[in-house]
């Protein structure tokens, strides 16, 4: 139907929301957000813990049976999910996490090699529970990359870890998304986290979109790059952070 | 420099000693010692020798440990241990077999199904409050008083902790794996095969070892009510006519029935769970 071949197989956008409404009982949680997120994109979505970025999340991802609301979601077939805890079945080997709903002659292949890109290369037989939390985190990564999605969401997926191995996994998850280009969207409470990361920051305020930041600065980013600070500065704002508050 | 330390071992800063190697959770209750499982079987042992040589038990109340040894040899050698023995386990076999795996079809069918819940869970339930042993005298009416009734009532006792067990760790399988399998698109005999399954297996061995216990408790009573053979058949003839030896042979060969089968289970949930020695260790 559409005359542009490109179009088909690589839509120009990923996600796109329509007024949705999401309510837990007599709290509205999200309040009308219209949204697109174009292929490709590297997003992050912040707000303070109880704002609903998890709950967009789980819309998009179609996660959340049972919730009351409204509105359109339209969003790709391929999607990926990197939860807060790395969510591995600890009755599974490291490889065989890995290759969780993947079948195929291929799998196994693929899976080692997207094993060797998060650096666990080795590690395949390893149990969940000889694994420290960052090897972890890398190992629900490879998980979601080695299903090569069009989405990929991860919702505080380094909130569980020390400041050092954070620090590493931004580099790395910004390696892989550069590798594979699928579009991310990255909920997270960090504004440091967001900025280092995204090429497009949105704060959720009171269940819409209070703020839509393009960050336009090349990678990799330092978190001492001044000029960064007047995000930091607008995105502090937009989260009702002021001088005086800190 | 005393007043505030971290090094666990005040004695090793006093001598200046070098801190051993291997160190000690302070609060652990210290090195294993060597067969510790054995050391206290081995001491009473050796108590009721020592008390025999010297006279000081009744030989008719409890006979020496030799006696008793003797007294199994003699009744392996003139033939009816053997038999006795073998129609023991044969009745615990069937029993346990049957058991577990009733319970293990219907923990299935109720843990991963509504109907299948709402048909079987509360019968069990309701089962389970009736001590299985009560249903002693309904079965004999029912089957007779021959293999059967045996073999259906260590069935009852041995279903029960299986189900049960399995039961609960098939339905409280943690939500975020769920969510889990329906991210990763694994489809319902995919997510009941590669996440449902193991992860109630834990709830499941737990069930096992209760129901294997149960056999033998099971088999110990009904063989020493109405019993023409068997073990407990062997050892009630000896009450009546007084030999305290046989009995304590009965005593050993149960004991050694409920050590051996535990032991294998154990051995079996290992290799099995092998998983969750990361965890514990």
């Amino acid at each position: 139907m559409a005359p542009h071949t490109e179009q088909l197989t690589r839509p120009a956008t990923a996600v796109q929301l329509r007024s949705l409404h999401r309510s837990f009982g007599e709290r509205t949680i999200l309040d009308g957000i219209d949204l697109e997120l174009p292929a490709g994109q590297f997003t992050a979505l912040l707000g303070h813990s109880g704002s609903g970025k998890s709950t967009l999340l789980r819309a998009i991802a179609g996660l959340d049976h049972g919730v009351a609301g409204s509105g359109q979601v339209a969003a790709p077939r391929q999607v990926s999910v990197v939860f807060q805890d790395s969510r591995l079945l600890p009755w599974r080997g490291v490889l065989d996490n890995v290759l969780l709903g993947l079948d195929g002659k291929d799998a196994a292949r693929r899976g080692r090699a997207a094993l060797a890109e998060v650096g666990l290369e080795g590690r395949e037989r390893a149990w969940p529970g000889e694994l420290s939390g960052g090897e972890a985190q890398r190992a629900a990564l490879a998980r979601a990359l080695v299903r090569e999605p069009e989405l990929l969401l991860a919702d505080e997926p380094f909130g569980a870890l020390d400041a050092l191995t954070r620090i590493r996994m931004h580099h790395l998850l910004r390696e892989l998304w550069e590798r594979h280009r699928p579009s991310v969207l990255l909920v997270t409470h960090d504004v440091d986290e967001a900025i280092v990361l995204a090429d497009r920051v949105l704060v959720l305020e009171r269940g819409r979109i209070g703020l839509d930041l393009t960050i336009d600065r090349p990678h990799p980013r330092s978190y001492r790059e001044p000029v960064l600070g007047e995000y930091r500065e607008r995105l502090l704002g937009a989260l009702g952070v002021t001088e005086d508050h800190r | 420099m005393t007043a505030v330390t971290t090094t666990p071992t005040p004695t090793a800063i006093a001598s200046g000693e070098p801190p051993p190697v291997r160190r000690r959770r302070r609060l652990s209750p210290g090195r294993r010692l060597p067969a510790a499982r054995l050391a206290g079987p081995l001491l009473v042992l050796a108590a009721w020798a020592i008390a025999s040589a010297a006279g000081q038990l009744d030989p008719a109340a409890i006979p020496a440990p030799w006696t008793v040894l003797r007294t199994l040899g003699r009744l392996w050698t003139d033939g009816t241990l053997p038999t006795d023995v073998l129609t023991s386990l044969r009745r615990a076999a069937y029993g346990f077999t049957i058991g577990l795996v009733a319970g293990v079809l219907l923990a299935l069918l109720s843990g991963l199904s509504r109907t299948g819940e709402a048909l079987i869970d509360g019968t069990v339930q309701l089962n389970r409050a009736i001590p299985t042993l009560g249903l002693i005298p309904l079965f004999i009416l029912w089957l007779g008083i021959g293999e059967t009734f045996k073999i259906a009532i260590i069935a009852i006792v041995v279903y029960v902790p299986v189900y049960l067990n399995t039961h609960a760790a098939l339905a409280g399988i943690d939500s975020r794996y769920v969510e889990l399998a329906e991210v990763q698109g694994l489809s319902r005999l995919g997510f009941v095969r590669q996440v449902v399954i193991p992860g109630a297996l834990p709830g499941f061995f737990v069930g096992l070892r209760l129901g294997v216990t149960g056999s033998w408790l099971g088999l110990v009573v009904l063989e020493q009510i109405n019993a023409t053979s068997g073990l407990g058949y062997l050892m009630f003839q000896a009450q009546n006519y007084g030999r305290t030896d046989t009995i304590l042979v009965g005593l050993l060969i149960y004991g050694v029935f409920g050590l051996v089968s535990d032991s294998a289970v154990r051995l079996i949930e290992r290799r099995v769970l092998s998983w969750r020695r990361t965890l514990s260790s």
